[in-house]
């Protein structure tokens, strides 16, 4: 993390960047939150820790259109979604400095408090220095520790690698902490009869309170006007619009991200309701997998996304049916 | 006690039409007197490709007991490529319905040439016939049981 500070002042300091994008302390031990940084000596209060779970690719999107670079810290699976707004032109490769920054595997604090650790006063191991084997919660029934795998973020047991896909300069070691098959839980749903697939959404769907963070906080949705947003009061988007979309929602989101999704994990991670949101694109991103060969959305600037192409030989839609 | 109904079920069915290719076939099964059921709402569309997934689900929302989407042959597109769009969307679509528990059946892509009046008419007639045997549709508007 010194390394990482160091940098980011030696870069403000020569002017090369006019602003650093990274996260400072938030009120507790382990919500660190997406923060700029325009002064060298604001950045006593960087951070960069295991909870540091934030993809910072969608704050690019605004800094783009600041005056001057911003330095930004990518995770390796950030930079994915960083591609893949070069790719749709939402924001400027010119305009940010990415530092890749090293990542072995990020937090979830649910998981955490599920396992029964409650009262956290202080969180030691999950800086990314040594090996995150341990994590040691200091709390005020006392000392408790954890596995670190235990209580890792869904996204990274299906870790897309460590290699960051585009960046300027990389500070830290990465680790691959994949140890599940992708399509595993998809895999599961899928093989239930219709009736229990049905039950089991509408029992995942129905905790949404529709706050909207899953669709905020998500780098491939980036539409200036969005479908979701009353078009009548700017104060009413929270409320639902109509009903057609607040029962539709998550088909409609998921949908609008077929193709261009990265796989990011940020949907579940700020989900505050727990639904497992990723199951929604992770079922597109295997069925284009299926029908339309391979592709991981952010892997180049480059290629045409899966919904904007065509073969002529490409499956009829009774596929769906004939499989059964 | 109940108010017992004898009501025969009558499908809804939405048939979505590209104006170049199905909706001349509708107009040819119609002048070359073939019958289809009068289930089906045909909804003229520029092209089979504009038809938007939120439009079915938009469809089957308001009460719809299936949704078929009839366009033109693929390559013979009125406007070139549309069909190739629509076709990659609608399996994608037809295939998280599935996954969400929706019955597959109810939803189904078509292609009609303008030439090809009888086989809107065994189209329409084959996809009725299968809607009455799923009999109504509860479970699309009904996702986050807040009706």
């Amino acid at each position: 993390m010194q390394e990482l500070i160091n940098r980011a002042k030696e870069l403000l300091e020569s002017g090369e960047v006019a602003r650093v994008l990274g996260w400072k302390a938030g009120d507790l031990p382990y919500n660190p939150e997406p923060a700029y940084f325009e002064k060298a000596e604001d950045l006593k209060d960087f951070v960069y820790n295991g909870f540091c779970g934030a993809n910072l690719s969608k704050y690019m999107i605004e800094a783009s259109k600041l005056e001057g670079k911003t330095m930004v810290c990518l995770k390796p699976c950030d930079t994915y979604s960083f591609n893949q707004l070069i790719k749709e032109h939402r924001v400027d490769r010119e305009k940010a400095y990415i530092v890749g920054v090293g990542c072995k595997g990020k937090l979830d604090i649910e998981k955490a408090k599920k396992l029964g650790i409650k009262g956290i006063e202080s969180v030691s191991g999950a800086e990314m220095t040594d090996d995150c084997d341990t994590l040691t919660f200091q709390t005020i029934y006392g000392e408790k520790s954890v596995a670190y795998a235990d209580v890792m973020l869904e996204r990274c047991h299906v870790c897309k690698g460590k290699e960051h896909q585009v960046y300027d300069e990389i500070i830290g070691e990465s680790k691959d902490t994949k140890d599940a098959e992708r399509f595993a839980e998809v895999e599961k749903i899928e093989a239930m009869s219709p009736e229990e697939k049905f039950a089991y959404f509408q029992s995942e769907l129905s905790k949404c309170i529709r706050c909207n963070a899953c669709r905020n906080v998500c780098p491939a949705c980036s539409c200036r006007k969005c479908v979701f947003d009353s078009t009548k009061f700017d104060s009413a988007q929270k409320a639902n619009v109509d009903s057609f979309e607040e029962k539709m929602f998550h088909v409609i989101r998921a949908f609008h991200v077929a193709g261009r999704c990265t796989d990011c994990g940020e949907c579940s991670r700020v989900c505050p309701q727990g639904i497992p949101l990723h199951l929604f694109n992770r079922k597109f991103i295997k069925d284009i997998n299926e029908f339309y060969g391979e592709y991981q959305a952010g892997e180049d600037t480059d290629s045409r996304a899966p919904l904007t192409n065509y073969t002529f030989e490409d499956v009829e839609p009774s596929i769906v049916t004939e499989r059964g | 006690m109940s108010i017992e109904t004898n009501e025969e079920f009558r499908p809804k069915i939405v048939a979505f039409c590209c104006n170049w290719c199905s909706y001349a076939g509708a107009d040819l099964a119609g002048s070359s007197r073939l019958a289809y059921p009068a289930d089906v709402k045909i909804i003229r569309v520029p092209c089979s490709c504009r038809v938007n997934p939120m439009f079915i689900l938009r469809a089957f929302e308001k009460g719809a007991d299936g949704v078929i989407l009839c366009g033109c042959h693929p390559g013979d597109c009125h406007y070139s490529t549309g069909n190739f769009y629509a076709r990659r969307r609608m399996t994608l679509l037809f295939s998280m319905l599935d996954y969400i528990g929706v019955e597959n059946g109810r939803t189904r892509v078509e292609w009609v040439s303008a030439a090809e009046g009888v086989k809107f008419s065994q189209t329409m007639n084959e996809f009725v016939e299968k809607i009455h045997s799923l009999g109504k549709n509860v479970r699309l508007g009904d996702l986050r049981c807040k009706n």
